[in-house]
């Protein structure tokens, strides 16, 4: 199993039955592959639709249906489309369970930095800070340190934020970290990993509860 | 009242330096005909409001790449490079608004609301020079509504008198930019006569459209 495999599986069991997700694009869409069996989500779309479903099968893609990334998707029964004031008035109205997102960098306040590089990359937010602002849980889902292997999770966001205070918590191929009022909790970590390494791969200060758990997948 | 018209006069209303909002998605339920014929045009200075700039060879993104606008309304431009280019080099102005903001906005101005009160931005860059309140404990910025001198709309099955059914996820932007512009101008991809699409289906009353040119698949 690769390390985004791992995330999106462990992310994929914090979903409640009945829950509305809203999933990012790139990793956090892959948690729609690991959803258990005995429950039932919905995932919200936010170019204007609930009820997004898996890929179509070559040849049956309609150009009228897509996802936030424009690619085709499907519809499972009993979704329901909308316009785009309606699908971000759900979003920032609560009525979204959960989101998850990447992040460029995310901190021990629950600031999460994802829209933009300074003088390098500015693609814009999207709905991203609306995501972040209105879901009721938000949950960053990353790799533990960039290619170059410096920290992701620091003291401090650098980059431009996307929104302040507004993680719940992160999960990365080596731990699952809480935030909390306290600051950053390390809940579980990653099988064959040791808390060392966690901590030297994070910036920001943790937290070591006396009872860290095995990241079950 | 004959509200069909040809191309060249549709893109005949927009003068240099005016406001449009577009519809779609990434280029979906873009108002494909109606852009090309913009570019061929070759009307300048344009201000664009817009959920983003789509691809450099895909609807919205032709204009930009055209460099017939001055300044971009918009919530994203990563999908294409050459809005970031433009913006960087100083060639366009590019203001990146947060999507579930910019969408409400327009249903602002097209619902004669004086602007709204969003916690989304609120701790980011995105809250730089705008009021701030406070409601029930709870920091949220005013924002203000965006109108457009034309708006130019994608509908599937539009009716003689300009009613407006969109099929699946091609709504998006479509029926809230259809209430805030001077003139509305709808690309159909069928049109069919006045009384044929069931009442329920409208999701932009005809009322408010101006013109109706027809685009085909």
């Amino acid at each position: 199993m690769n390390s985004k495999e791992f995330i999106a599986r462990r992310i994929a069991k914090e979903l409640k039955d009945g829950d509305i997700v809203n999933l990012g694009i790139g990793l956090p869409t892959m948690v729609a592959n690991y959803v258990p069996k005995d429950i039932e989500v919905t995932f919200q779309s936010e170019n204007g639709f609930l009820g997004l479903g898996p890929a179509p099968e070559e040849g049956k893609e309609d150009k009228d249906l897509t996802n936030a990334g424009g690619q085709p998707v499907t519809m499972i029964n009993g979704g329901c489309y909308f316009d785009s004031a309606t699908s971000f008035a759900i979003i920032r109205g609560g009525h979204v369970d959960i989101t998850v997102l990447g992040a460029l960098q995310v901190d021990g306040h629950g600031n999460i930095a994802n829209w933009m590089i300074p003088n390098k990359l500015i693609p814009g937010m999207g709905g991203a800070m609306d995501l972040v602002a209105g879901a009721k849980k938000v949950v960053v889902a990353t790799e533990h340190c960039t290619k170059k292997g410096e920290p992701k999770i620091l003291k401090e966001c650098i980059y431009p934020l996307t929104g302040a205070k507004v993680v719940d918590f992160i999960v990365t191929e080596l731990a699952y970290i809480a935030v909390t009022d306290k600051g950053l909790v390390l809940r579980e970590i990653a099988p064959h990993v040791n808390i060392e390494e966690v901590i030297n791969k994070t910036d920001a200060d943790l937290i070591i509860p006396d009872d860290v758990k095995v990241m079950d997948v | 009242m004959n509200k069909i018209i040809c191309y060249d006069e549709a893109v005949s209303k927009i003068k240099d330096g005016m406001s449009i909002m577009i519809g779609g998605f990434l280029g979906v339920g873009s108002p494909h005909g109606l852009i090309n014929a913009l570019v061929k045009k070759g009307v300048k200075d344009l201000t664009i409001i817009s959920n983003d700039t789509s691809f450099p060879d895909i609807g919205i993104g032709k204009l930009v790449v055209n460099k017939q606008v001055k300044k971009v309304i918009t919530s994203h431009i990563g999908t294409n490079k050459e809005t970031g280019r433009q913006m960087s080099e100083g060639e366009t102005e590019v203001l990146l608004v947060p999507q579930g903001t910019i969408a409400e906005q327009i249903r602002a101005a097209g619902a004669g609301l004086g602007g709204f009160l969003t916690p989304t931005g609120v701790g980011t860059i995105v809250e730089e020079g705008k009021q701030k309140m406070t409601i029930d404990g709870k920091e949220f910025l005013l924002e203000l509504p965006l109108k457009a001198d034309v708006a130019l709309i994608a509908g599937s099955i539009v009716d003689k008198k300009g009613n407006v059914f969109y099929n699946k996820t091609t709504q998006n932007f479509n029926p809230i930019m259809a209430m805030g512009a001077e003139t509305v101008i709808v690309e159909a991809e069928k049109i069919v006569d006045v009384g044929d699409i069931d009442p329920h289906l409208v999701m932009t009353p005809g009322e408010v459209v101006d013109y109706i040119v027809e685009g085909g698949k």
